[in-house]
């Protein structure tokens, strides 16, 4: 369903500052998917989702999602079917506006003609607290208070059910549990499991925990230099251990493995 | 006294709307939007002239589609053509001086004599006795502070407020930044122009130095009525310290007009001191707080 071809980017060309951030990357991703990725710094994981995402043009190379062209499409339209969540749980929210607010920006993507002029009613309060109660957060008594008194994980959980609440067609994962606490970041990655699983979500997830990435999912990339060095599938993961892939990463990536760069965690 | 009061519910009311335009602009959309100085001039060109050919109604009306349209430039430059925000609104109000004198048949100042305005209209009915411009101006701030009230809490409204929060947020709600962006700047200066409008038809004259420091005395009642009535909090609040804030100010200009307290050369200076210090309070506030706890336990 989602189709990269070729895809490359250099930031700061001409410049002692240039970066190959995607290097000629190949991807084909099938409806219901759902791939992890891991990778070190640098290698071009988040440079992939901005360029699927729309945030910048890719230098060469095409997107195409469902056989559709988007390389050209600019960002908010894209986001009415492709949804983000970012390691920073204070990106996807608007601090100063109420939790219903939010999750009502969030459904203005159901629209199929942006009724600017119509308010929350009545049904749509009742249909945000039912999506606030799946949260198990106590946030469907909250709805009127500002986002930003909210914590790290409820922020989190708030921006997942935004990016959710309208069934998006790809679900871009970029480490939306690395800045939360243990315990916030295993009920997020709970509930992440059981929506894209609920609406069998395509879905791409970066992530450093090696053990998620092989545990989540039915399929892991790792990436290098800006392109894909390692594709396992289900069975091949099964297959696979932790030092079996670290081995096979060194050969991929044909560079001494540096922990400090890696920062792969178990 | 009465003459006092009178006059600062009169210009509180009626200077509400540029201070409800910036709050739009300013506080809502977080853009500091110069555009307002000029557009206030140009609202009240439109009106002057369109009621010295005997069209009061209408000049009110054309106030209110011109100081849209100053908006709409000022939205295109920032927004699709990336000239930063204040400057945008340097360069439109620059450009709004030449048309603000096209507007006045080149001329530096239009007044009107015998024609009639929508005050006027007013009076004749008789209705209101003395108290006719208050009434005028009064209904219109309502009108506008109900409208703002109600439309920034429809979704257009909710996606102008998210873009002034949040803008990576709103990209990713489908919603584009440069529509609202857009959308906000253009309804703030409607109202900017509407505020022109019948200030020229109030005093019975357009002047092209009318709007000089109009941003900044609109910021000034702005922050006052903030500070009073502690309006931060929700929206409902921060559109009644518009008025407050304005009618606060004018309360104050006003004394200073009929006992000579103070020269009223001094009041520019005063309102900008008034402004700068109004916003420098919490970071002066926080400073202090450092030195004071600084001091306290190099002590111990």
């Amino acid at each position: 369903m989602l189709e990269i071809q070729n895809l490359s980017k250099v930031f700061n060309p001409g410049t002692i500052n240039e970066k190959t951030a995607l290097n000629n990357l190949n991807l084909s991703v099938k409806e219901g998917d759902f791939i992890t990725i891991l990778g070190s710094n640098g290698a071009g994981k988040s440079t992939l989702f901005n360029a699927i995402a729309g945030v910048f043009l890719a230098d060469s190379g095409k997107i195409l999602l469902d056989g559709e062209n988007i390389t050209f499409q600019p960002d908010y339209k894209r986001s009415k079917y492709i949804g983000r969540l970012f390691q920073d749980p204070l990106k996807g929210t608007a601090p100063h506006m109420t939790i219903e607010e939010n999750l009502a920006l969030a459904y203005l993507r159901a629209g199929k003609s942006f009724d600017s002029f119509s308010r929350i009613s009545k049904k749509d309060h009742e249909f945000f607290r039912e999506q606030l109660r799946m949260l198990e957060m106590g946030l469907e008594d909250r709805m009127n208070t500002q986002v930003g008194t909210l914590s790290g994980g409820q922020r989190q959980a708030l921006t997942l059910l935004m990016a959710t609440v309208v069934p998006p067609r790809l679900l871009l994962l970029d480490e939306h549990t690395a800045a939360l606490d243990p315990g916030a970041a295993e009920k997020i990655t709970a509930l992440t499991k059981e929506i894209v699983s609920r609406n069998n979500t395509t879905c791409l997830m970066i992530t450093h925990n090696i053990h998620q990435a092989l545990s989540t999912g039915n399929r892991t990339l790792m990436m290098a230099d800006g392109r894909i060095i390692l594709d396992l599938n289900e069975q091949e993961r099964a297959d696979t251990t932790i030092d079996e892939l670290l081995r096979r990463f060194k050969e991929g990536a044909k560079e001494e493995l540096d922990d400090d760069r890696i920062l792969l965690s178990d | 006294m009465l003459h006092i009061v009178q006059t600062a519910l009169t210009l509180g009311c009626v200077y509400s709307l540029v201070a409800l335009a910036l709050f739009l602009s300013y506080r809502v959309l977080d853009i500091a939007d110069l555009t307002t100085d000029g557009c206030f001039v140009f609202g009240m060109a439109l009106s002057v002239s369109a009621a010295a050919a005997g069209h009061p109604i209408l000049g009110i009306l054309l106030a209110v589609i011109g100081g849209g349209c100053a908006g709409f430039v000022t939205a295109l430059l920032q927004t699709r053509l990336g000239v930063p925000s204040i400057l945008a609104g340097i360069v439109t109000n620059t450009g709004l001086y030449t048309v603000n004198l096209m507007a006045m048949g080149w001329s530096a100042n239009v007044s009107l004599l015998k024609q009639s305005t929508i005050f006027t209209m007013v009076r004749d009915t008789g209705i209101f006795g003395t108290w006719y411009q208050l009434a005028v101006v009064a209904c219109f701030a309502c009108v506008m502070m109900l409208f703002m009230r109600w439309f920034l809490s429809t979704r257009l409204g909710l996606s102008i407020r998210a873009t002034g929060d949040n803008m990576d947020m709103v990209r990713a709600s489908s919603i584009n930044p440069r529509f609202t962006i857009a959308a906000g700047l253009i309804l703030a200066n409607c109202m900017t122009g509407l505020c022109g409008g019948l200030v020229g038809q109030m005093q019975k004259s357009a002047d092209i130095n009318a709007g000089t420091g109009i941003v900044v005395i609109g910021l000034a009642s702005l922050i006052i009525g903030e500070t009073v009535i502690q309006g931060r909090r929700s929206i409902g609040r921060n559109i009644l310290a518009c008025l407050i804030g304005n009618i606060i100010y004018r309360a104050i200009y006003a004394i200073i007009l009929q006992t000579r307290i103070l020269p009223i050369e001094c009041l520019k200076l005063m309102t900008a001191f008034i402004v700068a210090l109004a916003i420098a309070m919490p970071t002066i506030r926080e400073n202090l707080a450092v030195k004071k706890r600084e001091r306290r336990e190099t002590v111990n």
